[in-house]
């Protein structure tokens, strides 16, 4: 069966009315992204998928036991706590070391374990936010405009790795982007959505659709293509430490 | 040895201290401290309310900041502006007990008792239920640590780890709650948020974990209330401030030596 499926969502924010009438299902595996303009509802959708806001209608149905991998778009620490990043890894079950510094391995910043959280670079980061979503052994990693802090070199390696994981560990993933120029090209269905879901497909489908193009406007005149990484190099920075 | 007031005095200061450590922690981290002083400042209405009505000062104080805490927490929730509606609950509630307690017919009621605390009067039944009270607080954080600090994190992150942050906000409104009811003894309403917060406020100068923190506050928050206690017998100063005098000096010193660990290691460079 699906992962998570919706019939007839719909969400309120107190008069607003932010999501409509949408249907929708994620299979195991199964890479989807869900595009849209700010103010569009994809957070709030991808929220509510979560289970942090509750529908005003419609239903949302999980498969049962679902392990989920969360990795929020930002996430602010305040200066007043102290935190090492394999204490927040070990948040809230306690990990073993070894299983720690696999999982840093895995996502490349091995370094990092003994840092404070509010010492680490944009990049070094967000990976440490995914080795926390991975070590919950996910069924379906969730995604929320992971890479907005990095630089064009940094969104490509970070979704070569999401991708890698996904070969490894077989979990699904739904991302969630305002931008289907930095949408991975792995994805197997783009979700656009405005409050509803305007049209969707596989990404080349949906770029040349009359609704995304509607939505997302001709300014770039086709002068931007859909976002293609190169693998026979790696920009990524990994400044070397002083001492 | 419970005989000896000091004795009473002492073990029901460290008891309390021992629950605004770690609590004090998460008022720290949540950005409550505004919260803390609206719920104590309520405190002085339960006393008013406690005393009308004749039953126990630790019940009434209880019941009111328990009410005080859920009101601004349902507001909180309703994106109310919260220093602004903190600021109206927190002295309100102080002036509406002030003039509720002077209605009290005939009762000799001995105000500062509650505003500043009156540890040296910590009676056998008092000690009891203090350290009752900084038990099952220490004891409900310690047993809600992970799914606390979780929520305190971010509540989405709470969620996907399925964790309800709603719960984990009603757990530390209880315990703060809890304590103050018994802190209203010890420093009462004024410095009860003084308590919770500089210890932490402290101890976050010295921490490298969060659990570290707690313990730290701990240990400042048992300093601080040996040394008040000393510098009130001494100098025959009131209690609650005399600890909140302690916890701040110790506040300066662990503040001015991180400030100067910090240069040192900026000089000296982190080849050393």
């Amino acid at each position: 069966m699906s992962l998570i499926a919706a019939r007839g969502l719909a969400l309120r924010y107190g008069t607003r009315r932010v999501l409509h009438d949408i249907d929708f299902v994620i299979e195991r595996g199964e890479i989807v992204t869900i595009v849209g303009p700010n103010g569009s509802g994809k957070t709030s959708f991808l929220r509510a998928l979560l289970g942090v806001v509750a529908p005003s209608g419609g239903r949302i149905m999980r498969a049962a036991g679902l392990r989920v991998g969360y990795v929020p778009q930002q996430l602010h620490i305040d200066p007043g706590l102290p935190l090492p990043v394999a204490r927040f890894l070990s948040l809230p079950v306690r990990m073993t070391p070894q299983a720690m510094a696999d999982v840093l391995a895995r996502v490349g910043v091995p370094e990092v374990m003994a840092q404070n959280m509010t010492t680490l670079s944009g990049g070094q980061f967000q990976r440490v936010l995914l080795a926390r979503a991975l070590l919950a052994r996910p069924d379906i990693l969730m995604l929320d405009e992971p890479t907005s802090g990095l630089d064009q070199p940094g969104v490509a390696s970070f979704y070569r790795l999401i991708e890698d994981v996904r070969r490894e560990t077989g979990c699904a993933v739904l991302s969630v982007s305002h931008d289907l120029h930095v949408v991975m090209s792995a994805s197997d269905r783009v979700i656009c959505i405005n409050g509803h879901i305007c049209c969707e497909g596989a990404p080349h489908v949906v770029r040349a659709a009359p609704e995304y193009r509607a939505l997302f406007g001709l300014g770039t005149g086709g002068a931007l293509a859909l976002y293609q990484h190169d693998h026979d190099h790696d920009h990524e920075e990994h400044a070397p430490h002083a001492g | 040895m419970l005989d000896d007031f000091l004795t009473r005095a002492l073990l029901a200061g460290l008891a309390v201290a021992f629950a605004t450590g770690p609590l004090g922690c998460f008022v720290v981290w949540r950005r409550m401290a505004y919260f803390g002083d609206a719920t104590a400042h309520a405190a002085i209405l339960g006393v008013a309310l406690a005393l009308g009505f004749q039953i126990s000062i630790f019940l009434g104080t209880m019941v009111i900041a328990l009410m005080m805490a859920m009101i601004v927490s349902v507001l909180a929730g309703r994106g109310w502006a919260m220093d602004t509606t903190l600021g109206v609950l927190a002295h309100s509630a102080l002036a509406f007990g002030l003039v509720a307690v002077s209605f009290l017919p005939a009762v000799r009621v001995d105000l500062s008792a509650y505003l500043f605390g009156d540890i040296l009067a910590v009676s056998r039944f008092d000690l009891a239920v203090i350290l009752s009270g900084a038990g099952l607080v220490l004891a409900l954080i310690l047993w809600r640590w992970s799914a606390l600090l979780t929520a305190t994190l971010s509540e989405d992150l709470a969620h996907a780890s399925g964790i309800d942050p709603g719960r984990e906000r009603l757990v530390l409104t209880l315990a703060l709650a809890v304590v103050v009811a018994v802190a209203l003894k010890i420093v009462g309403a004024l410095l009860i948020a003084a308590l919770l917060i500089i210890p932490a406020a402290a101890a976050r100068n010295l921490a490298r974990s969060p659990e570290e923190m707690g313990i730290a506050a701990v240990v400042i928050g048992c300093l601080s209330v040996w040394g008040g206690l000393q510098l009130s017998l001494v100098h025959d100063t009131p209690s609650g401030p005399s600890i909140v005098v302690v916890a701040a000096l110790v506040f300066l010193v662990s503040t001015l030596g991180a400030v100067l660990v910090a240069r040192l290691r900026q000089r000296f460079g982190a080849s050393g």
